[in-house]
Protein backbone atom coordinates (compact mmCIF):
# COMPACT_ATOMS: atom_id res chain seq x y z
CA UNK A 1 0.00 0.00 0.00
CA UNK A 2 1.46 3.07 -0.90
CA UNK A 3 1.02 6.41 1.49
CA UNK A 4 -0.70 9.15 1.32
CA UNK A 5 1.33 12.35 0.37
CA UNK A 6 0.76 13.98 3.58
CA UNK A 7 1.57 10.89 5.27
CA UNK A 8 5.33 10.71 3.19
CA UNK A 9 5.64 14.48 4.12
CA UNK A 10 4.65 13.53 8.23
CA UNK A 11 7.16 10.39 7.99
CA UNK A 12 10.26 12.62 6.90
CA UNK A 13 9.26 15.53 8.96
CA UNK A 14 9.03 13.18 12.46
CA UNK A 15 12.15 11.01 11.75
CA UNK A 16 14.45 13.61 11.23
CA UNK A 17 13.67 15.47 14.55
CA UNK A 18 16.01 14.77 17.40
CA UNK A 19 14.77 16.16 20.43
CA UNK A 20 11.41 16.41 22.34
CA UNK A 21 11.29 19.84 21.50
CA UNK A 22 11.37 19.65 18.23
CA UNK A 23 8.53 16.76 18.21
CA UNK A 24 6.37 18.97 20.28
CA UNK A 25 7.00 21.95 18.30
CA UNK A 26 6.30 19.86 15.02
CA UNK A 27 2.91 18.26 16.51
CA UNK A 28 1.97 21.85 16.81
CA UNK A 29 2.81 23.21 13.54
CA UNK A 30 0.32 19.80 12.23
CA UNK A 31 -2.17 20.77 14.73
CA UNK A 32 -2.10 24.39 13.53
CA UNK A 33 -2.27 22.85 9.48
CA UNK A 34 -5.67 21.56 10.65
CA UNK A 35 -8.35 22.65 8.10
CA UNK A 36 -11.16 24.38 10.52
CA UNK A 37 -13.92 22.02 11.55
CA UNK A 38 -17.13 23.56 10.02
CA UNK A 39 -19.30 24.96 13.36
CA UNK A 40 -22.24 22.77 12.93
CA UNK A 41 -20.04 19.75 12.96
CA UNK A 42 -18.40 20.52 16.29
CA UNK A 43 -21.72 19.40 18.40
CA UNK A 44 -21.66 17.20 21.00
CA UNK A 45 -23.00 14.21 18.88
CA UNK A 46 -19.23 14.31 17.22
CA UNK A 47 -17.43 14.75 20.31
CA UNK A 48 -14.59 11.93 20.91
CA UNK A 49 -15.67 10.51 24.71
CA UNK A 50 -12.38 10.02 26.99
CA UNK A 51 -10.01 12.58 26.76
CA UNK A 52 -8.76 15.41 28.50
CA UNK A 53 -9.99 18.29 26.06
CA UNK A 54 -12.44 18.51 23.58
CA UNK A 55 -12.20 16.09 20.26
CA UNK A 56 -14.56 16.56 17.47
CA UNK A 57 -14.38 13.74 14.21
CA UNK A 58 -16.27 13.59 11.57
CA UNK A 59 -15.87 11.12 9.16
CA UNK A 60 -17.25 11.16 5.72
CA UNK A 61 -17.18 8.23 2.73
CA UNK A 62 -16.96 10.17 -0.51
CA UNK A 63 -16.77 7.99 -3.97
CA UNK A 64 -15.22 5.35 -2.34
CA UNK A 65 -12.82 7.34 -0.02
CA UNK A 66 -13.00 8.06 3.80
CA UNK A 67 -12.70 12.06 4.50
CA UNK A 68 -12.10 13.06 8.26
CA UNK A 69 -12.66 16.35 9.91
CA UNK A 70 -11.26 17.06 13.27
CA UNK A 71 -10.98 19.57 15.83
CA UNK A 72 -9.82 19.92 19.30
CA UNK A 73 -9.47 22.87 21.66
CA UNK A 74 -5.63 21.69 23.04
CA UNK A 75 -3.04 21.95 20.55
CA UNK A 76 -1.28 18.77 21.04
CA UNK A 77 -4.17 16.46 20.51
CA UNK A 78 -4.83 18.53 17.03
CA UNK A 79 -1.65 17.60 15.79
CA UNK A 80 -2.01 13.89 16.91
CA UNK A 81 -5.27 13.98 15.19
CA UNK A 82 -3.82 15.75 12.20
CA UNK A 83 -1.06 13.43 12.02
CA UNK A 84 -3.76 10.61 11.79
CA UNK A 85 -5.32 12.34 9.05
CA UNK A 86 -2.81 12.37 7.19
CA UNK A 87 -2.56 8.49 7.61
CA UNK A 88 -6.13 7.82 6.61
CA UNK A 89 -7.97 10.88 4.67
CA UNK A 90 -8.54 9.32 1.27
CA UNK A 91 -7.90 5.47 2.26
CA UNK A 92 -11.37 2.98 1.15
CA UNK A 93 -12.85 1.35 3.74
CA UNK A 94 -10.72 -1.92 3.17
CA UNK A 95 -7.73 0.13 3.33
CA UNK A 96 -8.60 1.78 6.18
CA UNK A 97 -9.30 -1.61 7.85
CA UNK A 98 -5.67 -2.79 6.93
CA UNK A 99 -3.99 0.70 8.31
CA UNK A 100 -1.70 -0.58 11.84
CA UNK A 101 -2.23 2.96 13.44
CA UNK A 102 -0.32 2.33 16.36
CA UNK A 103 2.75 0.95 13.91
CA UNK A 104 2.22 4.67 12.30
CA UNK A 105 2.58 6.27 15.45
CA UNK A 106 5.38 4.10 16.26
CA UNK A 107 7.35 5.44 13.00
CA UNK A 108 6.50 9.02 13.67
CA UNK A 109 8.09 8.62 17.23
CA UNK A 110 5.14 8.98 19.56
CA UNK A 111 4.28 5.57 20.37
CA UNK A 112 4.10 6.64 24.17
CA UNK A 113 0.74 8.57 22.97
CA UNK A 114 -0.93 5.59 22.60
CA UNK A 115 -0.22 3.63 25.72
CA UNK A 116 -2.56 2.60 28.14
CA UNK A 117 -2.56 4.80 30.15
CA UNK A 118 -2.26 8.39 28.43
CA UNK A 119 -5.68 10.05 28.67
CA UNK A 120 -5.06 12.38 26.14
CA UNK A 121 -7.32 11.02 24.09
CA UNK A 122 -5.86 9.55 20.99
CA UNK A 123 -7.04 6.14 21.47
CA UNK A 124 -10.34 7.45 22.43
CA UNK A 125 -9.95 9.15 18.82
CA UNK A 126 -8.99 6.00 16.96
CA UNK A 127 -11.84 3.99 18.68
CA UNK A 128 -14.08 6.80 17.35
CA UNK A 129 -13.00 6.65 14.17
CA UNK A 130 -13.41 2.48 13.70
CA UNK A 131 -16.97 2.88 14.71
CA UNK A 132 -17.31 5.22 12.49
CA UNK A 133 -15.62 3.34 9.56
CA UNK A 134 -18.06 0.43 10.56
CA UNK A 135 -21.14 2.19 10.75
CA UNK A 136 -21.06 3.84 7.29
CA UNK A 137 -19.74 0.87 5.55
CA UNK B 1 19.52 22.77 48.68
CA UNK B 2 16.87 24.63 50.49
CA UNK B 3 14.58 21.89 51.58
CA UNK B 4 16.55 18.75 51.55
CA UNK B 5 14.23 15.24 52.88
CA UNK B 6 15.88 13.05 55.44
CA UNK B 7 13.75 10.66 54.30
CA UNK B 8 14.40 10.72 51.17
CA UNK B 9 17.02 7.10 51.20
CA UNK B 10 13.82 5.79 53.12
CA UNK B 11 12.14 4.91 50.06
CA UNK B 12 13.79 3.03 47.50
CA UNK B 13 11.54 3.87 44.65
CA UNK B 14 12.45 7.55 44.60
CA UNK B 15 16.12 7.00 43.53
CA UNK B 16 15.24 4.35 40.65
CA UNK B 17 12.65 6.89 39.09
CA UNK B 18 15.19 9.67 39.16
CA UNK B 19 17.28 7.16 37.43
CA UNK B 20 14.72 7.47 34.58
CA UNK B 21 14.85 11.02 34.74
CA UNK B 22 11.12 10.96 36.84
CA UNK B 23 10.50 13.59 39.38
CA UNK B 24 7.37 11.86 41.03
CA UNK B 25 4.89 14.78 42.39
CA UNK B 26 1.55 12.59 41.59
CA UNK B 27 1.75 11.69 45.85
CA UNK B 28 -1.98 12.62 45.89
CA UNK B 29 -2.85 10.02 43.61
CA UNK B 30 -0.81 7.33 45.33
CA UNK B 31 2.40 7.22 47.05
CA UNK B 32 6.13 5.80 47.03
CA UNK B 33 6.60 2.90 49.90
CA UNK B 34 9.48 2.76 52.54
CA UNK B 35 11.80 -0.03 52.80
CA UNK B 36 10.59 -1.20 55.89
CA UNK B 37 7.26 -2.33 53.90
CA UNK B 38 8.59 -3.97 51.42
CA UNK B 39 10.97 -6.28 53.66
CA UNK B 40 7.72 -6.62 55.81
CA UNK B 41 5.51 -7.84 53.16
CA UNK B 42 8.89 -9.73 51.50
CA UNK B 43 9.12 -11.38 55.14
CA UNK B 44 5.49 -12.37 55.39
CA UNK B 45 5.72 -14.06 52.09
CA UNK B 46 8.99 -15.86 52.45
CA UNK B 47 8.22 -17.24 56.25
CA UNK B 48 4.69 -18.24 55.00
CA UNK B 49 1.65 -16.86 53.63
CA UNK B 50 -1.70 -18.43 55.63
CA UNK B 51 -5.24 -17.58 55.89
CA UNK B 52 -6.42 -15.71 58.86
CA UNK B 53 -8.82 -16.30 61.26
CA UNK B 54 -9.78 -19.69 59.88
CA UNK B 55 -6.98 -22.28 61.06
CA UNK B 56 -5.08 -23.80 63.89
CA UNK B 57 -1.69 -24.49 62.20
CA UNK B 58 1.34 -22.41 63.36
CA UNK B 59 1.45 -20.40 59.73
CA UNK B 60 -2.16 -19.11 60.20
CA UNK B 61 -1.54 -18.36 64.15
CA UNK B 62 1.51 -15.92 62.67
CA UNK B 63 -0.35 -14.35 59.75
CA UNK B 64 -3.37 -13.81 62.18
CA UNK B 65 -1.01 -12.40 64.69
CA UNK B 66 0.36 -9.53 62.22
CA UNK B 67 -3.01 -8.90 60.95
CA UNK B 68 -3.83 -8.74 64.44
CA UNK B 69 -1.47 -6.47 65.63
CA UNK B 70 -1.83 -3.95 62.37
CA UNK B 71 -5.63 -3.90 63.16
CA UNK B 72 -4.02 -2.28 67.08
CA UNK B 73 -1.65 0.15 64.89
CA UNK B 74 -4.06 1.75 62.77
CA UNK B 75 -6.47 2.32 65.62
CA UNK B 76 -3.50 3.74 67.41
CA UNK B 77 -2.65 5.76 64.73
CA UNK B 78 -5.86 7.13 64.94
CA UNK B 79 -5.93 7.04 68.37
CA UNK B 80 -9.55 4.78 68.47
CA UNK B 81 -8.81 3.47 71.85
CA UNK B 82 -12.30 1.64 72.86
CA UNK B 83 -14.43 4.29 71.31
CA UNK B 84 -14.91 2.20 68.05
CA UNK B 85 -13.56 -0.91 65.81
CA UNK B 86 -11.40 -0.61 62.65
CA UNK B 87 -12.91 -2.46 59.50
CA UNK B 88 -10.38 -3.25 57.07
CA UNK B 89 -11.78 -2.43 53.40
CA UNK B 90 -10.18 -2.66 50.03
CA UNK B 91 -9.67 0.60 49.80
CA UNK B 92 -11.79 4.42 51.05
CA UNK B 93 -13.43 3.68 48.17
CA UNK B 94 -14.71 0.44 49.64
CA UNK B 95 -14.93 2.03 53.10
CA UNK B 96 -17.60 4.42 51.77
CA UNK B 97 -19.67 1.97 49.57
CA UNK B 98 -20.17 -0.06 52.38
CA UNK B 99 -21.54 2.64 54.72
CA UNK B 100 -23.86 3.80 51.94
CA UNK B 101 -25.39 0.28 51.22
CA UNK B 102 -24.83 -1.10 55.04
CA UNK B 103 -26.87 2.36 56.37
CA UNK B 104 -29.41 1.83 53.49
CA UNK B 105 -32.51 0.63 55.98
CA UNK B 106 -31.90 4.07 58.05
CA UNK B 107 -33.33 6.02 55.30
CA UNK B 108 -36.73 6.84 53.91
CA UNK B 109 -38.24 9.05 51.28
CA UNK B 110 -37.47 12.45 51.74
CA UNK B 111 -34.46 12.69 54.67
CA UNK B 112 -31.29 14.55 53.74
CA UNK B 113 -27.86 13.25 52.92
CA UNK B 114 -25.52 16.30 52.76
CA UNK B 115 -22.22 16.33 50.87
CA UNK B 116 -20.21 19.12 50.29
CA UNK B 117 -18.83 20.53 46.52
CA UNK B 118 -15.61 19.43 46.80
CA UNK B 119 -15.95 15.74 47.42
CA UNK B 120 -14.03 13.25 45.57
CA UNK B 121 -16.36 11.25 43.69
CA UNK B 122 -15.40 8.24 45.92
CA UNK B 123 -17.46 9.85 48.66
CA UNK B 124 -19.88 11.79 46.02
CA UNK B 125 -21.07 8.52 43.66
CA UNK B 126 -22.36 5.97 47.00
CA UNK B 127 -24.08 8.86 48.35
CA UNK B 128 -25.95 10.13 44.83
CA UNK B 129 -26.94 7.08 44.28
CA UNK B 130 -28.18 6.02 47.71
CA UNK B 131 -30.12 9.08 47.19
CA UNK B 132 -31.35 7.77 43.89
CA UNK B 133 -32.24 4.15 45.61
CA UNK B 134 -34.18 5.61 48.25
CA UNK B 135 -36.29 8.87 46.99
CA UNK B 136 -33.55 10.82 49.32
CA UNK B 137 -32.62 14.58 48.83
CA UNK B 138 -28.87 14.83 48.08
CA UNK B 139 -27.64 18.18 49.88
CA UNK B 140 -24.77 19.88 48.09
CA UNK B 141 -22.78 22.50 51.07
CA UNK B 142 -21.39 25.37 49.18
CA UNK B 143 -17.74 26.11 49.08
CA UNK B 144 -16.30 30.02 49.93
CA UNK B 145 -13.49 31.95 47.89
CA UNK B 146 -10.95 29.75 49.47
CA UNK B 147 -12.12 26.53 48.87
CA UNK B 148 -13.20 25.70 51.98
CA UNK B 149 -17.08 24.75 52.98
CA UNK B 150 -19.00 27.66 53.64
CA UNK B 151 -20.39 27.32 57.44
CA UNK B 152 -22.50 29.88 57.21
CA UNK B 153 -24.66 28.40 54.25
CA UNK B 154 -24.31 25.02 55.94
CA UNK B 155 -25.91 26.61 58.95
CA UNK B 156 -29.46 26.90 56.74
CA UNK B 157 -28.37 23.32 54.88
CA UNK B 158 -27.85 20.85 57.66
CA UNK B 159 -31.44 20.62 59.52
CA UNK B 160 -33.82 18.37 60.89
CA UNK B 161 -34.65 16.20 58.00
CA UNK B 162 -30.41 15.84 57.89
CA UNK B 163 -29.94 11.87 58.55
CA UNK B 164 -25.90 11.48 57.14
CA UNK B 165 -23.43 14.40 56.49
CA UNK B 166 -20.47 13.04 54.35
CA UNK B 167 -17.39 15.28 54.20
CA UNK B 168 -13.79 15.03 53.11
CA UNK B 169 -11.13 16.59 55.61
CA UNK B 170 -8.76 18.17 53.07
CA UNK B 171 -9.71 18.49 49.30
CA UNK B 172 -7.37 17.04 46.78
CA UNK B 173 -7.99 19.53 44.30
CA UNK B 174 -7.67 22.34 46.99
CA UNK B 175 -5.32 21.49 49.74
CA UNK B 176 -7.68 22.97 51.77
CA UNK B 177 -8.62 21.75 55.59
CA UNK B 178 -12.30 21.78 55.95
CA UNK B 179 -14.36 23.00 59.23
CA UNK B 180 -15.44 19.52 60.36
CA UNK B 181 -15.20 20.43 64.16
CA UNK B 182 -18.34 23.02 63.17
CA UNK B 183 -19.89 20.29 60.44
CA UNK B 184 -19.93 17.56 63.06
CA UNK B 185 -21.39 19.68 66.20
CA UNK B 186 -23.95 20.85 62.90
CA UNK B 187 -25.04 17.27 62.23
CA UNK B 188 -24.94 16.03 66.15
CA UNK B 189 -27.10 18.90 67.03
CA UNK B 190 -30.14 17.31 64.58
CA UNK B 191 -28.88 13.33 65.14
CA UNK B 192 -27.11 12.96 62.08
CA UNK B 193 -24.25 10.41 61.02
CA UNK B 194 -21.49 11.66 60.49
CA UNK B 195 -18.92 9.89 58.11
CA UNK B 196 -15.31 12.10 57.29
CA UNK B 197 -13.09 11.10 54.29
CA UNK B 198 -10.07 10.99 54.96
CA UNK B 199 -8.15 9.86 51.88
CA UNK B 200 -6.00 13.14 51.93
CA UNK B 201 -6.18 13.88 55.44
CA UNK B 202 -4.63 10.95 56.96
CA UNK B 203 -1.65 11.65 54.66
CA UNK B 204 -0.48 14.73 56.68
CA UNK B 205 -0.28 15.26 60.50
CA UNK B 206 -1.91 13.28 63.02
CA UNK B 207 -5.55 12.60 63.57
CA UNK B 208 -7.64 11.73 66.62
CA UNK B 209 -11.10 10.04 65.65
CA UNK B 210 -11.83 10.88 69.36
CA UNK B 211 -11.31 14.44 69.09
CA UNK B 212 -12.38 14.91 65.56
CA UNK B 213 -15.93 13.08 66.79
CA UNK B 214 -17.16 11.24 63.62
CA UNK B 215 -18.80 8.59 63.71
CA UNK B 216 -17.01 7.21 61.02
CA UNK B 217 -13.02 8.12 59.33
CA UNK B 218 -12.30 6.11 56.03
CA UNK B 219 -8.94 6.11 54.72
CA UNK B 220 -6.96 4.25 51.73
CA UNK B 221 -3.52 2.56 52.90
CA UNK B 222 -1.47 3.71 49.36
CA UNK B 223 -1.94 7.47 49.91
CA UNK B 224 -0.75 6.90 53.37
CA UNK B 225 2.63 5.13 52.32
CA UNK B 226 1.49 1.87 52.59
CA UNK B 227 -0.08 -0.98 50.23
CA UNK B 228 -2.80 -0.42 47.42
CA UNK B 229 -5.57 -2.44 47.68
CA UNK B 230 -6.50 -1.90 51.47
CA UNK B 231 -8.56 0.33 52.96
CA UNK B 232 -9.11 1.54 56.47
CA UNK B 233 -12.88 2.41 57.81
CA UNK B 234 -13.16 3.20 61.50
CA UNK B 235 -16.47 3.25 63.06
CA UNK B 236 -17.46 4.44 66.59
CA UNK B 237 -19.40 1.38 68.52
CA UNK B 238 -22.21 3.55 68.68
CA UNK B 239 -22.53 3.92 64.93
CA UNK B 240 -21.59 0.48 64.27
CA UNK B 241 -25.03 -1.22 65.34
CA UNK B 242 -26.62 0.52 62.55
CA UNK B 243 -24.75 -1.20 59.99
CA UNK B 244 -25.52 -3.65 58.33
CA UNK B 245 -23.97 -6.42 56.95
CA UNK B 246 -23.17 -5.84 53.18
CA UNK B 247 -20.87 -8.29 51.32
CA UNK B 248 -21.29 -11.78 52.59
CA UNK B 249 -18.86 -15.08 52.22
CA UNK B 250 -15.87 -16.05 54.15
CA UNK B 251 -15.20 -15.53 58.50
CA UNK B 252 -17.68 -13.20 58.41
CA UNK B 253 -20.09 -15.66 58.83
CA UNK B 254 -21.59 -17.32 62.52
CA UNK B 255 -23.35 -19.89 61.81
CA UNK B 256 -24.43 -20.77 58.14
CA UNK B 257 -27.31 -23.59 57.42
CA UNK B 258 -29.21 -23.93 53.68
CA UNK B 259 -31.82 -21.11 54.16
CA UNK B 260 -30.21 -18.57 56.62
CA UNK B 261 -27.33 -17.23 58.23
CA UNK B 262 -26.34 -15.12 60.98
CA UNK B 263 -23.44 -12.88 61.19
CA UNK B 264 -20.48 -12.08 63.02
CA UNK B 265 -20.26 -8.13 64.73
CA UNK B 266 -17.40 -5.64 63.58
CA UNK B 267 -15.10 -5.73 62.59
CA UNK B 268 -14.77 -9.13 61.29
CA UNK B 269 -18.32 -9.34 60.56
CA UNK B 270 -17.31 -6.57 57.66
CA UNK B 271 -14.50 -7.92 56.89
CA UNK B 272 -15.81 -11.24 54.29
CA UNK B 273 -13.95 -13.31 52.10
CA UNK B 274 -9.95 -13.32 52.49
CA UNK B 275 -8.65 -10.08 53.63
CA UNK B 276 -5.64 -8.59 51.37
CA UNK B 277 -3.74 -10.08 54.34
CA UNK B 278 0.24 -9.19 53.29
CA UNK B 279 -1.04 -5.72 52.52
CA UNK B 280 -2.51 -5.14 55.80
CA UNK B 281 0.70 -6.45 57.57
CA UNK B 282 2.45 -3.96 55.15
CA UNK B 283 0.15 -0.98 56.61
CA UNK B 284 1.20 -2.09 59.80
CA UNK B 285 4.74 -1.99 58.92
CA UNK B 286 4.55 1.38 57.63
CA UNK B 287 2.92 2.89 60.52
CA UNK B 288 5.82 1.84 62.63
CA UNK B 289 8.22 3.59 60.18
CA UNK B 290 5.72 6.60 59.88
CA UNK B 291 5.46 6.21 64.07
CA UNK B 292 9.57 6.34 63.85
CA UNK B 293 9.82 9.52 62.43
CA UNK B 294 9.81 12.96 64.53
CA UNK B 295 6.02 14.24 63.73
CA UNK B 296 7.14 17.66 64.06
CA UNK B 297 10.26 17.66 61.18
CA UNK B 298 7.52 16.22 59.04
CA UNK B 299 4.93 19.02 59.70
CA UNK B 300 7.99 21.70 59.24
CA UNK B 301 8.90 19.86 56.25
CA UNK B 302 5.89 19.29 54.36
CA UNK B 303 4.77 23.03 55.39
CA UNK B 304 8.58 24.34 54.17
CA UNK B 305 7.68 22.28 50.66
CA UNK B 306 4.23 23.61 49.80
CA UNK B 307 5.16 27.42 50.64
CA UNK B 308 8.13 26.94 48.11
CA UNK B 309 5.91 25.59 46.03
CA UNK B 310 3.00 28.19 46.20
CA UNK B 311 5.56 31.15 45.98
CA UNK B 312 7.16 29.42 42.60
CA UNK B 313 3.77 29.02 40.87
CA UNK B 314 2.85 32.52 41.94
CA UNK B 315 5.33 34.25 41.17
CA UNK B 316 5.19 32.97 37.44
CA UNK B 317 2.78 34.97 35.26
CA UNK B 318 -0.32 33.67 33.81
CA UNK B 319 -0.64 31.08 36.47
CA UNK B 320 -3.88 30.89 38.56
CA UNK B 321 -4.10 28.90 41.18
CA UNK B 322 -7.59 26.78 42.35
CA UNK B 323 -8.38 28.20 46.16
CA UNK B 324 -5.93 28.88 48.82
CA UNK B 325 -4.12 25.53 49.12
CA UNK B 326 -2.88 25.40 52.52
CA UNK B 327 -1.03 21.29 53.01
CA UNK B 328 0.33 18.79 50.51
CA UNK B 329 -0.86 20.16 46.89
CA UNK B 330 -1.25 23.29 45.13
CA UNK B 331 -3.78 22.90 41.92
CA UNK B 332 -3.50 25.67 38.85
CA UNK B 333 -4.20 26.31 35.78
CA UNK B 334 -2.35 28.81 33.23
CA UNK B 335 -4.59 31.49 31.26
CA UNK B 336 -4.89 31.30 27.55
CA UNK B 337 -2.84 27.26 27.62
CA UNK B 338 -5.10 23.90 27.97
CA UNK B 339 -4.00 22.09 30.87
CA UNK B 340 -3.35 18.87 28.51
CA UNK B 341 -1.51 20.66 26.52
CA UNK B 342 0.77 21.36 29.96
CA UNK B 343 0.74 18.22 30.85
CA UNK B 344 1.81 16.68 27.68
CA UNK B 345 4.56 18.72 27.91
CA UNK B 346 5.47 18.32 31.35
CA UNK B 347 5.43 14.46 30.83
CA UNK B 348 7.67 14.45 28.25
CA UNK B 349 10.50 16.38 30.71
CA UNK B 350 9.49 13.63 33.19
CA UNK B 351 7.73 15.39 35.85
CA UNK B 352 5.10 13.38 36.97
CA UNK B 353 1.47 15.47 37.94
CA UNK B 354 -1.76 14.78 37.44
CA UNK B 355 -3.86 16.65 35.07
CA UNK B 356 -7.41 16.82 34.55
CA UNK B 357 -10.69 16.73 36.74
CA UNK B 358 -8.85 14.97 39.55
CA UNK B 359 -12.40 12.79 40.36
CA UNK B 360 -14.00 15.73 41.22
CA UNK B 361 -15.81 16.72 38.10
CA UNK B 362 -18.61 18.25 39.14
CA UNK B 363 -16.61 20.85 41.71
CA UNK B 364 -14.15 21.79 38.30
CA UNK B 365 -17.71 22.31 36.52
CA UNK B 366 -18.59 24.60 39.32
CA UNK B 367 -15.17 26.54 38.56
CA UNK B 368 -15.77 26.33 34.80
CA UNK B 369 -12.80 25.02 34.17
CA UNK B 370 -12.23 21.78 31.81
CA UNK B 371 -9.36 20.45 33.93
CA UNK B 372 -6.26 21.53 36.36
CA UNK B 373 -2.78 20.85 36.71
CA UNK B 374 -2.05 19.29 40.27
CA UNK B 375 1.20 19.38 41.87
CA UNK B 376 0.79 17.04 45.19
CA UNK B 377 4.02 16.24 47.54
CA UNK B 378 5.18 13.71 49.93
CA UNK B 379 7.45 13.84 52.83
CA UNK B 380 10.89 11.89 50.41
CA UNK B 381 9.90 15.32 48.04
CA UNK B 382 12.36 18.25 48.49
CA UNK B 383 13.20 21.29 46.69
CA UNK B 384 14.86 20.21 44.07
CA UNK B 385 12.29 18.30 42.90
CA UNK B 386 10.19 21.43 42.99
CA UNK B 387 13.00 22.98 41.05
CA UNK B 388 12.93 20.49 37.96
CA UNK B 389 9.42 20.89 37.89
CA UNK B 390 9.78 25.04 37.82
CA UNK B 391 12.32 24.00 35.24
CA UNK B 392 9.95 22.16 32.88
CA UNK B 393 6.35 24.02 33.84
CA UNK B 394 9.00 27.41 32.17
CA UNK B 395 9.75 25.44 29.35
CA UNK B 396 6.83 24.47 28.50
CA UNK B 397 5.26 27.85 28.80
CA UNK B 398 7.71 29.14 26.79
CA UNK B 399 7.18 26.60 23.99
CA UNK B 400 3.04 27.16 24.37
CA UNK B 401 2.96 30.82 24.27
Amino acid sequence: MTLPVDAVEALEAFQAVGSWEQRARMLMQWGERLPALADEDKVDANLVQGCESLVWLVGRLENGHWQFAASSDARMIRGLVALLLARVNGLSTAELQGVDLSDWFNQLGLSRQLSPSRSNGLNAVLQRMRTLSQTQN
Amino acid sequence: MLVPSPWRADFPAIATLQRQDQTYLDNAATTQKPQALLDAISHYYANGAANVHRAQHLPGAHATQAFEDSRSKVAQWLNAGDSGQIVFTHGATSALNLLAYGLEHLFTTGDEIVISALEHHANLLPWQQLAKRRGLELVVLPLNADGVIDVEAAVGLIGPRTRLLAVSQLSNVLGAWQPLETLLAMARTHGALTVVDGAQGIVHGRHDVQALGCDFYAFSSHKLYGPDGVGVLFGRNDALHHLRHWQLGGEMVQHADYHSASFRPAPLGFEAGTPPIAGVIGLGATLDYLSSLDPQAVLAHEAALHDYLLRGLKARNGVRVLGSPQVALVSFVVDGIHNADLAHLLTEQGIAVRAGHHCAMPLLKAMHLSGAIRVSLALYNDSDDLERFFEALDQALDMLR
